[in-house]
């Protein structure tokens, strides 16, 4: 099931400065927080986002617990050659999901 | 005399602060009265969160479920056509429940009778999936929900819960909709209360939501005690905002504070 949003360019002209727009499902609970009954709800976050373009890393991120529940992360590249850039999301409980998006440089 | 003169006066003011009704030409949805950023937000697929569930939503269009093994796709086809204008038509009259029912409440109806399969929880996710990408569909179509005789009594059911003062706060829903919108309630401003972009992304919630939830918290707000989901009183008053908003255009699913 999709569960994340990805937005790139499918063409651009080589050196070109891109922005890469993503959004994933996640609840991001912060583990600060209690039920009705007292019992802290335990952590459940996204602790690190990274972005590949064809094999080498142009953008990673650490998360926190203070962050909004299905994180925006918008971001620039420039664009070097067609290829394809890659998404990795990982957290808490085992969390990962990939996405791939390709481009074209011309 | 003067003593009367006065009296019609403050009369003359009273019904000036109680304007009752807005005006068809005045009418705003909660999109015309947010913030550029929020409005961005909304208008960006890729931005907009509420898209995360009408994508879950269209994947559960066409997964066969419960004892028939039937998906929504193989009554339905392809719901850019066949959902076209229905949310925008809902609450609708069932013949069955000799009521009207909220599209939360159809899309179950289909589960149980057609699939075979349990209804799904309210504000659940699959069932605000399945809402978001129904909803979906008739973004940018004007609200118009059918009104005839056997709709009439709900209408006016629904049209004396908004203007019944309820809860500890002593509040109806039209002293703050219709009497002062536009107006701050501490940091908030009060909007018109038009459901257009249901079920909506609310940051407040950091979830997708029904219009349900919503008028339950409003309830909580004035502290009434709030009616069930799916309580006739709720799907009533879901009826009476949705003709209100008639003609305004679906902006589902939509982004609000």
């Amino acid at each position: 099931m999709a569960s994340a949003l990805i937005n790139v360019p499918a063409r651009a002209k080589r050196g070109e400065i891109i922005e890469i727009k993503t959004l994933i499902s996640h609840v991001m609970e912060t583990g600060f927080r209690r039920t009705q009954v007292g019992a802290v709800i335990p952590r459940n976050i996204i602790r690190r986002f990274v972005c590949s373009y064809n094999g080498a890393e142009v953008f990673s991120a650490d998360l926190h617990p203070a962050m909004s529940a299905n994180p925006f992360i918008v971001f620039s590249t420039i664009a070097t050659e067609s290829g394809t850039l890659a998404f990795e999301w990982t957290g808490d409980n085992g969390f990962s999901v990939k996405e791939t998006a390709a481009i074209t440089v011309e | 005399m003067r003593r009367l003169l006065i009296a019609l006066g403050l009369l003359a003011l009273a019904a000036s602060a109680f304007a009752g009704e807005i005006a068809l030409s005045d009418r705003r949805s909660g999109y015309e009265l947010m913030g550029r950023e929020l409005r961005a937000m909304q208008d960006d697929d890729t931005a907009n969160p509420g898209m995360l569930w009408v994508l879950e939503g269209a994947a559960l269009w066409k997964r066969p479920t419960g004892a028939a093994s039937r998906a929504c796709v193989d009554c339905h086809g392809e719901a850019a056509v066949s959902m076209k204008g229905v949310a925008a038509h809902h609450p609708a009259f069932d013949a069955a429940k000799q009521r009207p029912v909220s599209l939360d409440q159809r899309i179950n109806n289909c589960r149980v009778d057609r699939q075979q399969a349990p209804p799904l929880a309210y504000e659940s996710r699959e069932l605000l999936a399945l809402g978001a990408y129904v909803a979906r569909q008739s973004r940018g179509l004007p609200i118009a929900v059918t009104i005839d005789d056997r709709m009439r009594p709900f209408l006016d059911a629904g049209h004396a819960i908004y203007e019944r003062r309820q809860g500890q706060l002593n509040l109806a829903c039209s002293q703050c909709h219709d009497d002062n919108w536009g107006r701050q309630l501490a940091g908030n401003l009060i909007p018109q209360a038009h459901p257009t972009g249901y079920p909506l992304y609310r940051l407040e919630w950091q979830s997708l939501g029904s219009l349900q939830r919503r008028l339950r918290g409003c309830l909580t707000g004035i502290r009434a005690e709030a009616y069930d989901y799916g309580a006739p009183e709720l799907v009533d008053l879901e009826l009476y905002l949705m003709w209100r908003a008639r003609g305004m255009t679906m902006d589902a699913p939509a982004v609000r504070p």
